[in-house]
């Protein structure tokens, strides 16, 4: 535990972030920040799991593993996200999000 | 942990010795061999799907994180035909020029992404449920985007793995509360322990938006269209059968089971997505001339119509949503083989070029119309039994306005279908698409889902036999 901080101070931060996430992914244009707004989402969501175990269930593991495994899965789906984008570089010379909307009616 | 118990996991354990033994065949094969490795694939798969019909145990492993229930064996069991059938569609398509040197990527993500369903399915805790959800997704979006030179397919792509990593994340958040509130992520001891307090309403929600995007309900639908048309058609037909179907059977046990105490919460929330998604699905399938796209809509309509199931609750409802999902998977394949046939071989896939079809293909028109027809409703076939059923569950529970609602949208639904009939029988051109030879596995492939069609339609003791094994709240 550290003194004086107590859980909600550490619910607030995540909330912000997940809602920011959120934000940045409607807004934003460019697709490297909307990967990076989701980035955002998934660490608040780790705060959380984290947070939970550490004050509320000291003596249980499951939200640090969980943590752990959405860390690695975290990584596995922005290496995917980004060889799509690169390809989307690669056909269109940008990665603009308006670039990317060919299929409109 | 006793090991000798790990048989029960035995449909994944063999996908995945499948999935190790075609990595293998790719390495060590020259490129000659490597197009006698589509059949071995197809030929190796095809023996994990009669494997999975050979009688199991069941049970749970890792401490109930996976566990293991008739009505799971039945799910997968229809998976894997559904996958087979994919497989044996595919097969024209794979064996273009452009596609030479990647073939087996085809196999292994698409076997993967079916592993990761498998997983979900079994799941006892959300963990696994979550690793099983991102094996089925991301492997998912590399097979929309396959066509890597074709601008469409990577934009169906980059949409699918945005939305999935960020439906994902909303999901995720939602778990984090549920871990928060209760203390646990097994599903057995969170049953117990829910209690309608606001922050659990909330997890409920942002759960149910999670899998809701996968299932594409209104308003997470915004992907759907676009991606069904971007993606290469056999991979769409995978992508709104299969993974459609395991989504679709994951929500309703969870919520009739770990939710069960959230029901007050989430019964009047599945009552307006229900009827949200059946209304805009309708609508936007009348205007596309892109089949695909079309197919995408009919798609999100169906899922509206499979939410009445869950509304209603019950034993029999569960048992109808099952039943829906088998017509759905037959019948749904049944036109995406047509409509994948005709792609493979001419290029065209808008409505306006099916236009005097039966002139020249009288034997693909057929099958197109048994598929719309079923997934329309008409009668004889499976998926007129499969809407009666799920209006009946409703209609059980005295929600008489909502089966009207339902049935207003099955008239309007009849509506589209019969464009695409009209546009294949009635309209006569001068110069149809010319006659398709199809290759034999493709015609199999159509064979088996008319069979399905037909047989599900037909033979009432399927159904009986889903309703023992089904649960309800």
């Amino acid at each position: 535990m550290i003194e004086g901080i107590g859980v909600t101070d550490f619910l607030v931060v995540s909330t912000l972030m997940f809602f920011i996430g959120i934000y940045g992914f409607v807004v934003r244009k460019n697709l490297i920040t909307i990967l990076m707004s989701v980035e955002l989402m998934l660490n608040a969501v780790n705060i959380n799991f984290v947070v939970f175990n550490k004050y509320l269930y000291p003596d249980l593991l499951q939200g640090y593993m969980i943590s752990l495994f959405v860390i690695g899965i975290a990584a596995a789906e922005a290496a995917v996200a980004i060889a799509i984008i690169l390809n989307v570089y690669r056909n269109l010379q940008g990665i603009d999000i308006e670039h990317v909307n060919t299929m409109k009616h | 942990m006793d090991i000798s118990n790990i048989i029960i996991m035995r449909n994944e354990l063999s996908l995945i010795v499948v999935v190790l033994l075609l990595l293998m065949a790719e390495i060590f094969s020259s490129k000659n061999a490597r197009y006698m490795l589509l059949n071995v694939a197809t030929g190796l798969f095809a023996l994990h799907t009669i494997l999975g019909f050979l009688p199991t145990e069941t049970g749970e492993l890792f401490g109930g994180m996976y566990r293991s229930t008739p009505l799971i064996i039945l799910m997968k069991n229809v998976l894997n035909i559904g996958v087979l059938v994919v497989l044996f569609q595919v097969q024209g398509w794979l064996k273009k020029p452009e596609n030479n040197n990647r073939t087996l990527e085809f196999y292994l993500l698409t076997f993967s992404t079916l592993l990761g369903m498998s997983y979900m399915i079994s799941a006892g805790d959300f963990l696994m449920l979550y690793l099983g959800l991102e094996l089925a997704t991301i492997p998912m979006a590399t097979l929309a985007a396959y066509d890597v030179y074709r601008m469409k397919s990577t934009e169906a792509g980059i949409k699918l793995i945005l939305l999935a990593a960020l439906s994902s994340g909303i999901m995720l958040y939602g778990i984090s509360l549920i871990y928060g509130t209760t203390g646990s992520l097994y599903f057995n001891e969170v049953m117990g322990n829910l209690q309608m307090n606001p922050l659990q309403i909330l997890a409920t929600v942002f759960f149910i938006s999670g899998l809701g995007f996968k299932i594409s309900l209104v308003p997470f639908h915004l992907w759907t269209a676009d991606v069904y048309e971007g993606a290469p058609t056999n991979v769409v037909g995978y992508l709104s059968v299969v993974s459609k179907g395991a989504s679709v059977f994951v929500l309703v046990a969870i919520l009739f089971t770990v939710f069960k105490e959230m029901a007050p919460a989430w019964n009047p929330l599945l009552m307006v997505m229900a009827i949200a998604t059946m209304v805009i699905g309708n609508l936007f399938a009348i205007r596309q001339q892109n089949l695909q796209r079309f197919l995408a809509f009919s798609s999100i309509a169906q899922a509206g119509f499979i939410l009445l199931g869950m509304i209603s609750g019950t034993t029999y409802g569960m048992a109808t949503v099952i039943y829906f999902i088998l017509v759905y998977v037959f019948s749904n394949l049944a036109a995406f083989g047509v409509v994948s046939i005709v792609k493979n071989a001419t290029g065209k896939d808008n409505i306006d070029d099916y236009n005097g079809f039966y002139q020249t293909n009288p034997m693909l028109s057929m099958v197109m119309l048994l598929a719309l027809f079923s997934l329309a409703g008409i009668p004889p076939l499976a998926g007129f039994f499969g809407k009666f059923f799920l209006f009946a569950a409703v209609a059980e529970q005295g929600m008489y306005w909502l089966v009207l609602i339902a049935v207003i949208n099955t008239i309007v639904s009849l509506y589209y279908y019969l464009l695409v009939v009209k546009a294949i029988f009635v309209v006569r051109v001068d110069n149809p698409i010319e006659p398709i030879k199809g290759d034999l596995l493709a015609r199999m492939g159509l064979v088996i889902t008319v069979i399905g069609i037909l047989i599900i339609g037909i033979y009432s003791p399927i159904f009986e036999w889903v309703q023992s094994v089904s649960f309800g709240l």
